[in-house]
Order: C-alpha cells, then structure tokens, then sequence
C-alpha cells in the first residue's frame, strides 16, 4: 500500500484498499455537506415561523440534505470503504475480482456526486429525495434532472461494487474459507450486494422515467398527460425500500464483528444470523408497498404490505438476540468500538421497534408523513448504520493506517453522539404522534418546545461527528503504533502487517478454523466463565 | 403555547388508534427495557478483567433461535391484525355518513358542502355524525391530515380518494398537508371546527346564496349541453342518467363497473376510457372544459338525479346511498361492494 506515492498512483490505483481510502475521503466530504444542510434545518426550525431561510430555501435545504445522504453517503458508506477494504482481506484475497471496475465504480460514484453539486452550485433542487411526482415531472422550477442523473450514476457504482463484491466472495476465497467459516461481515455484505445488484436498475429506470416526462413530456406519472401518478410511487420504494437494507446490512456486518471480538466469543447463532442477512435481503423486495398506505392503493393491496412487512421485523430481531446472547459469558472488553456496538443495538433496537408501528396499518395513517417517520427511519439510518460505520472505523482504524486514535477522546465522542443522537431524534416521535408533519417549513406554536430540544440535540450531534475528524487525523502522525493485531482478533485481516502490504498477504492464508475462533489468537490463556 | 405528549382525541377512531398505539408502546417498552438491562448486566458481571482472558466459546442452542424467532412473530401477528382492523373501519365510511367534496391545489384548500357552501382552508362539521370526503387535485398530490381525528389520506390529481371520520367533540382541530407539494407546503394547513349540531344548522343556514351543489351542477349540465345527448327519458342514442349512481354498468368491452363517482368523474373527463355496452363512442371528452369543481357539481347532480322524490334535497346525506336502486339489473346492493380505496 505504501509502495509508491503521489496523487497519479492514487488517481490510477487498481488496489482495493487505496480505492477503499478515496470511498473515505469521497463521502467524508458528502457527509460534511449533507450535515451543513441538516444544521441549516435545525436552526431553521428553533422558531415556529419560517425566519432564517426562504421557504424556497428550506424546500432545497431538506431535499439536498436527503439525496446527499442517501444515495452519496449512505450507501457507498460501509460496503464501499470498509467493506473494500476489508472484504478481500477477511476471505484471504489478493485483492477484489474486478480491480479496474472497483476504480470505475469510485469515478462513477464521483461524477455522479458532481452532478450533484452542480444541481446545488446552481440552484438546488426541491422535490424531497423522494423526487414524488407529478411534482417533480411537470411543477418544480429546480435542477430535478441534474440530480437524477447524478443519483443514476452514482446508482451504477452501486451496482458496479455489487457485483464485484459477489464475483469475489464467490471465486476468491482463500483455501479452506467455505461459506460458513465467512465472517458475518462478509456474509451481510453479500446480501447487500445482491440488492444493489437487482434493485439499483429499477431506480435508474425510474429516474429515466422522470427524465422523459419532464423533458420530452411524454405522460407516465402526470394525470395531466394522460400518466399515474401513484405508479411513480411503486417504482420508487420497490428500490428505495430495500435501498434501507443496502443501508443498514452491512453496519449489521459490522457489529457482528465487533460484539465478537470485543467479548472474545464466536457470534452466538452464526448460521442464523447468517441467514437472516439473506433473508431481510429477500424479504425487502416484497414490501415497499408499505410506504403507501394512504396513497389510495387497494385497501387489500395494503393489507398484505402490512402483513409481509412483519416478516422482515423477524430477522432483526432474530440478529439483535444473538448478539445479545454472544455477550453471555463473554470476555467483555469497553473499547470504543465496542461501545458504537452497544449504541448501535440500543439505537437499532428503538428504530426496529417503531418500525412495527409504521407497519401497523390503523397506526401508519396517522403517524406516515409526519415527524414520526422521520425520528423512525434515523433511528436506523444515523443511530444504527451511521453508529455501525464509527465502530468498525476505529476498529479497523489501527489496521488501515497502522497507528491508533486516541481512546480517551475516542470514548468521549461516543458518548456524546449517542446522547446527541437520542435529544435529537426521541423528540420527534412525540412530535410525529402529535401530528407535525414533515417537510414544513413553518409550524404550530405548541410543536416548538419539542423542536428545540431537537435542534439542542443535533448541535450536541454535531460535536460529536467532528471530535473524530480532527483526532483521526491527528492519529495518522502523532498515533501510537498499532501492531498487527492488536485487539486479539480472529480475522485473517489481523494476521497480516498494519498497514497491509500491497497484495495484503504475504503469502494465500490456509483457513483451518470458523469463523471467530479465538482460542488461536488469544495465546497464553486464563480461561474465564 | 400549552406542551402535551399526546394529541387530543377528537374522533370516534382516535381512541381505537391510540388503543393500539398503547399496545404497541408496552410491547416496544418491553423489549427495550429487555435488550436494555440485558447489555448492561451482561457487560458488567462478564467484563474483561485481565486481557489473556479466554471464555469457553458457547455456539448457539435451536430452542432459544426457536423462541425468540416464534414469540415476536406471534406478537408482530397481532399487530398486524389489530392494525389491519383499525385501518378496515378507517378506510370504510358508514352509510349514513354526510358528503362533503374536497378540491385541493396548490396551496389551499377548498372544501364545498352538499347543501353549497364553499369554504376555503376551514371546514365545519357537526359532531356525532360520520362526515365522507371524496378529495380530488388539481395539481399535484396533497394529503389531507387531522391529526386530532387520525385521519390522513393522499389527495391525488387526476382521481378521487374517500375518508372519513366522526368529531366527537366540539373545538377547532387542525387541518395539514402531509404530502410535499411545494414551495408552501407548510402553508397549506387550516382549521375544522367541530359543531354541536344545532350550532351546525344554524352555520348552514347562514349562507346558502350559491345554491347546492346539485343545483349548480344542473346549470353546468346545461350550459355544456350534456341534456342535448343525455336526455331525461333515455330517448336517442345516449344513456339514461337517472338512477346511474350506485348502479352497476355493463361495458362495451364486457366488464361491468360499479357507476361510482370516480366512473362518472372518468365519463366526463375521459369518456372513451369506459364505453357502455350498446352505446358508441360519441360523447366528447370535457377536459379542460370543466374544472375539477365543477366536475364534482355534475357528480352530484347525477347523483340527485337518482332520487326519489321526497327525499329532502339538501338533506346532507347522500343520496344514492339510502335508496333503494331503482333498476332492475342484478345489482348487489351497492355499499358492500363500494371499497373507496380500491380503484
Ligand atoms: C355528443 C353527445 C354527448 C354529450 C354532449 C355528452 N355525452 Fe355523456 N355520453 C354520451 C354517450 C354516447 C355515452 C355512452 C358511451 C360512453 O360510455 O362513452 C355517454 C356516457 C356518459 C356517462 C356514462 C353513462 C353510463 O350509463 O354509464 C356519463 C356519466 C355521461 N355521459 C355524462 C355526461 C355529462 C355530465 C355530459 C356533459 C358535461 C355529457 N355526458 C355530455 C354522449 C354524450
Ligand atoms: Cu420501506
Ligand atoms: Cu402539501
């Protein structure tokens, strides 16, 4: 990795793990400029009147802070750094299948982002990142095409990392590494690969779609023009709803490793852990009706969504027990990863279970569209895959750089981001159930004390996402030194030197044990339990 | 600027809404609490005390995957279920509920009563009698929300959605956009007032200079000349109107539709869509012509059309829906069929 510097050897680089560190710095910088807009919202919203901004302004505020999210930090987020990473190295390859392609999907993902900017630098844009039409085809004045096609390109990177992610677990295991000695990171990134895979190409269609309607005008979604609206609707959440699990899966990965090695105990439950990452794959395609059930569907059409969306409760639920139970007995160890793991099933297990009141029919047409749903889906989205991707970066930092991030900070940060988290969002489920809808600019007297708890939280939030900005940087220099293992773990990503070298073994590891064995690396041992 | 936790409970739904919602809230409690103290008691009583440490490695046990896989689902089935139900009774208006037409646009919204007032981001309505919207666009979608009665419902362009609801209390709820639908979308919000019936009355009473609905739509079907084609004895090449509400009708292409108001909306705007069997395609399409509002006139005078003499005009209730069907045809009686969402 160190062999040669420069920005051309790193503009041409076809090493994963180079590749993997552009993804970091890429959506590092989204992240930044998606939480610019969320800070601008929630000063916005200290008052009932709609003071600071136009409400034009704000429109663009939300819009812009959902399509950066989603579609340029969300998703490429754990798969496209950590799990680029680290998911050659955890089944012992030299490298992804598909090197060139891994690079072209990181172009792609920037190209797509700068359309994105470009939408913004211009104008912005001012759909909601729902992009619902006919609003979006035929009534908004902004930059909807520039955006779209900036997520339709960002969507073929999505693809594109699918795709090399399922050649490679399936064609470059190391010796030994059968299906299930894989780690459960490697197994919860294949699941989401397979959405990308065959999700990712209903949004790209779906976006073409908007594109023709607004320009060409040919009627598909406006009544006006002879289209449906609500079809609109079906095409969007069929990817959108598994887009939650492209999401959320990988962080799941994550914390499996990290219940692990921080209590030194094989992943209570592996094969059904492992399974239900397959299953929440499966299951996510059979319920994106649920965003819809008071978009006048049938009221059986919305019956069955509700029914099948329990489903997929299941496999959560089945995950958040095991790693609870791996804890049993376990070794337990207070590293800062490990209290991003604890946060994440705390934070997790809160947004799964008001997902089942989203799924609730009587409940969702009073709750859908207002706060509720809001606090609901960042309840998954910041405290679950965002706190999941904070615990496996400072896990796997001392691997990545070879020097370690100041624990006490460290500790220090996570802490306040999960009470920052919790004043930001709890909040808002009261205010949901209260009635606030979502997306307004101005609101009622009666939601503001709510509001400003809210708005408390999200700049206690915003001291704890920098924290660790400034002190893994200044870990790159003035970090201890790492060592090749030094958490003690199982992975074959720790048998090897911090930072890996460049084709990451020095020679193909032999696999001769599962998954989280750790009596081999423990060494000397006091038995405990 | 009063702060509460819960929103007030102003319709008969609202309280098996938040039935619900307190069972969902205990079992979500519980499991939180559950998950909760079990990381905490687990992460002190098994905590790291020296770093060679090795605990026996535990690989699982099927009766626990059972149980912890069976007994959510079973909870999540009586979620679904209750949900299911809550939703059934929300989605279906009772017969006897009063009309009232929604038009939405942007950033307003209008609502007319039977009896022909028009109001404009305010509604009033009587307590203790099931009120039935039927909300249409004429732009892009909004969505109608009290949150104080539970209610919500998208409001589409180019289509009719129904809800329903019933005040059980007198005061002054809010009324929201819930849908984003542009630059004042925060704006788009107004007020129901919830009246004793008596005050009701007298409210309607105050101003009926614009002639119900039914009425209006009688002008409008003569200044667009539908009687030219249509005329009242079903003489010349064009159906009958009279008693076409709740009918079923018998199409060219050998289905047979419900003549609901989303078919009589389509008739008008889109005629060739629906043909009725026997009858050729000559009826011109009004669209542009008529705006959603006055489509909604034509509705209900179709519907008027149907009664029986006697009935009250003006009574509020609609008509079609406590007459008997005055044609022969092998109807089923038209409200069990009528599934509002469904189209
Ligand atoms: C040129 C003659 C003509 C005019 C004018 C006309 N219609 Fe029609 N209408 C027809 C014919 C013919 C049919 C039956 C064929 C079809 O279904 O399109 C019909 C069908 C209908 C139906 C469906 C009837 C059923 O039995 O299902 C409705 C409702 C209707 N028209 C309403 C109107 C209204 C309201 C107007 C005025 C705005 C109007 N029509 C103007 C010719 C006309
Ligand atoms: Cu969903
Ligand atoms: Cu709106």
């Amino acid at each position: 990795m160190n062999a040669s510097y420069g920005i051309k050897s790193w503009l041409f680089t076809k090493d994963h793990k180079r590749i993997a560190l552009l993804y970091l710095a890429t959506i590092t910088f989204f992240f930044f400029i998606g939480g610019i807009f969320a800070t601008l919202i929630r000063i916005e919203l200290l008052t009932p009147k709609g003071d600071l901004v136009s409400s034009d302004t704000y429109n663009k505020l939300f819009t812009m802070h959902g399509v950066i999210m989603v579609f340029f930090f969300l998703i490429p987020s754990i798969p496209a750094t950590l799990g680029n990473f680290f998911i050659p190295m955890m089944i012992g390859a030299r490298d992804l299948a598909f090197p060139r392609i891994n690079l072209l999907s990181w172009y792609l993902l920037v190209i797509g982002g700068l359309f994105a900017i470009f939408a913004m630098v211009a104008g912005g844009v001012d759909t909601g990142w729902t992009f619902y039409t006919p609003y979006s085809t035929s009534y908004s004045n902004t930059w909807v095409i520039a955006t779209a096609l900036g997520i339709f390109i960002a969507g073929f990177s999505s693809i594109l990392t699918g795709l090399n992610f399922i050649v490679t677990v399936h064609t470059m295991r190391a010796p030994g590494m059968t299906w299930f000695r894989l780690p459960l990171m490697v197994w919860s990134n294949y699941a989401t690969s397979l959405i990308q895979v065959l999700g990712t190409p209903v949004l790209a269609i779906t976006m073409v779609l908007v594109f023709c309607e607004r320009t060409f005008h040919i009627g598909i979604f406006d009544p006006a023009l002879g289209g449906d609206p609500v079809l609109f609707q079906h095409l969007f959440w069929f990817y959108s709803h598994p887009a939650v699990y492209i999401m959320v899966l990988p962080g799941m990965g994550v914390i499996s490793e990290l219940i692990s090695v921080y209590s030194r105990k094989a992943v209570f439950g592996y094969g059904f852990v492992a399974f239900s990452s397959v299953a929440i794959a499966v299951l996510g395609f059979l319920v994106w009706g649920h965003h819809l059930f008071v978009s006048g569907q049938s009221l059986y059409a919305g019956m069955v969504f509700s029914f099948l969306s329990y489903f997929v409760a299941i496999p959560s639920a089945i995950k958040v027990f095991n790693w609870t139970a791996t804890l049993y007995k376990g070794s337990i160890s207070f590293a800062t990863p490990m209290l991003y793991a604890f946060g994440f099933i705390g934070l997790f297990t809160i947004g799964g279970l008001t997902g089942l009141f989203v799924a609730a029919l009587g409940i969702d047409v009073h709750v859908t569209d207002t706060y509720f749903v809001i606090a609901h889906f960042h309840y998954i989205m910041v405290g679950g895959t965002l706190m999941a991707y904070l615990g496996g970066l400072h896990y796997w930092w001392p691997k990545i750089t070879g020097r370690m991030y100041p624990e006490g900070w460290a500790k220090l940060s996570a802490l306040i981001i999960f009470l920052g988290f919790n004043l930001t969002f709890f909040p808002q489920f009261i205010l949901g159930y209260l009635g606030m809808p979502r997306r307004y600019h101005a609101y009622s007297d009666e939601f503001q004390v709510l509001h400003v708890l809210s708005t408390a939280g999200a700049s206690v939030l915003a001291v704890g996402y920098l924290l660790p900005a400034i002190y893994f940087v200044w870990s790159l220099r003035y970090g201890q030194v790492a060592g090749a293992n030094p958490w003690k773990a199982t992975g074959l990503e720790w048998q090897t030197p911090s930072p890996p070298p460049p084709h990451n073994f020095e020679e193909t590891p032999v696999v001769t044990h599962d998954a989280y064995d750790y009596s081999t690396t423990v060494g000397e041992v006091i038995e405990v339990g | 600027m009063g702060f509460r936790l819960f929103p007030e409970q102003a319709s008969t739904i609202s309280f098996e809404v938040d039935h619900l919602l307190y069972f969902l809230l205990a079992v979500a409690i519980f499991f939180t609490v559950l998950i909760f103290c079990a990381i905490i008691f687990f992460s002190i009583r098994y905590r790291r005390r020296s770093d060679r440490e090795l605990p026996h490695a535990v690989h699982g046990g099927l009766p626990l995957e059972i149980a912890w896989s069976v007994i959510p689902f079973g909870l999540t089935m009586v979620m679904f279920t209750w949900g299911a139900s809550v939703f059934f009774k929300e989605s279906r208006p009772p017969d006897n509920a009063m009309q009232i037409y929604v038009v939405a646009k942007q950033w307003m919204w209008k609502l007319q009563h039977i009896e022909g007032q028009r109001e404009i981001n305010e509604l009033h309505i009587p307590v203790g009698r099931p009120v039935r919207l039927t909300m249409t666009s004429e732009d892009v979608i909004h969505s109608f929300f009290v949150p104080a009665f539970r209610t919500k419902q998208d409001v589409l362009p180019g289509r009719y959605t129904t809800t329903w609801f019933q005040a059980v209390k007198p005061g002054k709820y809010h009324l929201f956009c819930a849908e984003y639908c542009g630059t004042k979308h925060s704006g788009m919000i107004g007020w129901i007032y919830a009246m004793e019936p008596r005050d009701y009355e007298a409210w309607l009473s105050g101003g009926r200079a614009m002639g119900s609905l039914a009425e209006n739509g009688e002008k409008l079907f003569d200044d667009l000349a539908c009687g030219n084609c249509h005329k009242p004895d079903g003489s010349g090449r064009c159906p009958n109107l009279v008693g076409l509400y709740g009918k079923n009708v018998q199409l060219a292409s050998g289905a047979v539709v419900k003549a609901d108001e989303a078919y009589i909306r389509e008739s008008i705007l889109q005629p060739t869509a629906k043909i009725v069997a026997g009858y050729q395609p000559l009826m011109p399409t009004f669209q542009g012509l008529v705006t959603e509002e006055g489509v909604l006139q034509l509705v209900e005078y179709i519907k008027s059309l149907g009664e029986k003499p006697g009935v009250p005009e003006g009574s509020g209730v609609t008509p079609a829906l406590n007459r008997e069907v005055p044609n022969t045809q092998a109807t089923r009686p038209s409200n069990a069929t009528s599934t509002p969402r469904n189209r």
